[in-house]
């Protein structure tokens, strides 16, 4: 016997609403892209959340090691110049 | 609560590693799939998420059993879309124990040998219309009880699932408590129906909590872990204190000659369900624990050929595409 196949598994992201970006709402399986947008229409927009669907093979995602959190965020942790709080500007100015 | 009788799995990793796992989630951070987790809180967390899922899936089919013989129409519809969400809260949870790493057909196959459980309280027959008021009121109201604080358990996909799972939950409670206003209502012995529903289900919803605190031994990792927020008592002595004045308001008794109000405590004083009977259930001796799993295996086997089938259709379609872009 031979061992069953499972079907592949998919990332779901959602637009909610028009002008807003997709999300990150949970994961199904399906065995291609269009079972994948299908179940994901009964799984995750059972009372209208969303207005475009988008599916991805998560085999295909390729993330960020946990443990290497340092290295990677590290050095933007001292440029604080990149905040707009780091510039005093003179009351006097006005709002900017 | 869908998840009862957890045992917590004993751990036996570097003291420094687990040290700084507990601070983390003291902190109220969330542990995330690649994170490092002691191999204990991994098992514990697959079983406890496994028997959440399983319940969500098994528990379609007391329902299930009344989808064709709705009162009405829109009793029907209501119904469906109760039924449907409750498929839909198993997807979510199987993906989240997905991510510790069992796979979905080892968790289904776990549930039909007998290897994982389900709450103890789908093992009871739905022998009128009026359970399906009782159900969605006392079983959903259970079980949104136990719900509500697992939205803050340490694990981040266990979390997100519960917060879905909530928003929908609470439609479920209503449409329940809807049908038994309705049957109350209704002629003598629809009122009668719906006293026996109660009747048949206030002690097996008590029992979804898990055994009484100073008998549940697990309590105090899980706790810990932040995988169980409240003790089984908490949990069920809230249940009590919300569900006896609903039952109030619908003129019905609940079946217990020793509950009472308590003035010094601010709760209901009532009588625990017994025990023996919650075991015995749990060791597959419930009125429908065979039926139960028989009806997720037929499901499982008369399903195969078309798991496999969608498999090679896709399989098909996928070569016949890659040759027609071919120049």
């Amino acid at each position: 016997m031979t061992a069953p196949k499972e079907w592949p598994l998919w990332e779901v992201f959602i637009r909610g609403q028009h002008g807003m970006s997709h999300r990150h709402v949970g994961s199904l399986h399906a065995v291609d892209a269009e079972h994948a947008i299908r179940n994901a229409r009964d799984v995750y927009t059972r009372r209208n959340e969303g207005v475009s669907i988008w599916v991805v093979e998560a085999a295909q995602i390729t993330a960020s090691n946990p443990s290497k959190k340092g290295p990677l965020y590290d050095p933007a942790k001292d440029k604080v110049y990149r905040h707009p709080t780091f510039y005093d500007i003179p009351e006097e100015v006005g709002k900017m | 609560m869908y998840a009862q009788m957890i045992k917590s799995e004993a751990t036996k990793e570097d003291p420094e590693m687990l040290a700084a796992f507990q601070a983390r989630i003291d902190a109220g951070e969330k542990i995330e799939p690649k994170d490092w987790m002691p191999e204990g809180y991994r098992k514990t967390l697959i079983r406890q998420i496994g028997q959440h899922a399983h319940s969500e899936i098994v528990g379609q089919l007391p329902e299930g059993n009344w989808i064709t013989r709705a009162p009405t129409l829109e009793r029907k519809a209501n119904l469906l879309a109760k039924v449907q969400d409750e498929a839909g809260h198993g997807l979510y949870l199987y993906c989240a124990a997905e991510t510790l790493g069992v796979s979905r057909d080892e968790l289904t196959e776990m549930l039909l040998d007998g290897r994982m459980k389900y709450s103890s309280i789908f093992n009871y027959p739905t022998l009128t219309w009026a359970d399906m008021g009782a159900v969605g009121w006392l079983v959903d109201g259970a079980a949104i009880m136990n719900q509500v604080p697992l939205q803050r358990t340490s694990y981040g996909p266990y979390a997100r699932a519960m917060v879905r799972i909530c928003k929908e939950e609470s439609f479920h409670q209503r449409q329940g408590f809807h049908v038994m206003m309705a049957m109350v209502k209704g002629t003598k012995d629809q009122k009668r129906m719906a006293q026996d529903a109660l009747n048949r289900f206030w002690y097996p919803a008590l029992m979804m909590f898990g055994p009484s605190d100073k008998d549940s031994v697990h309590s105090a990792q899980n706790m810990a872990w932040k995988i169980k927020m409240n003790t089984n008592d908490e949990l069920r002595q809230k249940f009590v204190d919300e569900t006896v004045p609903q039952a109030e308001y619908l003129g019905l008794t609940v079946p217990d000659d020793t509950l009472n109000w308590n003035e010094e405590t601010g709760h209901y004083n009532f009588a625990e369900p017994d025990w023996s009977e919650f075991f015995d259930v749990v060791k597959g001796n419930g009125p429908c624990n065979t039926d139960r799993i028989n009806t997720r295996q037929k499901a499982w086997d008369a399903g195969k050929w078309v798991r496999e089938a969608m498999v090679a259709h896709a399989e098909k379609k996928r070569a016949r595409d890659s040759r027609s872009v071919r120049p």
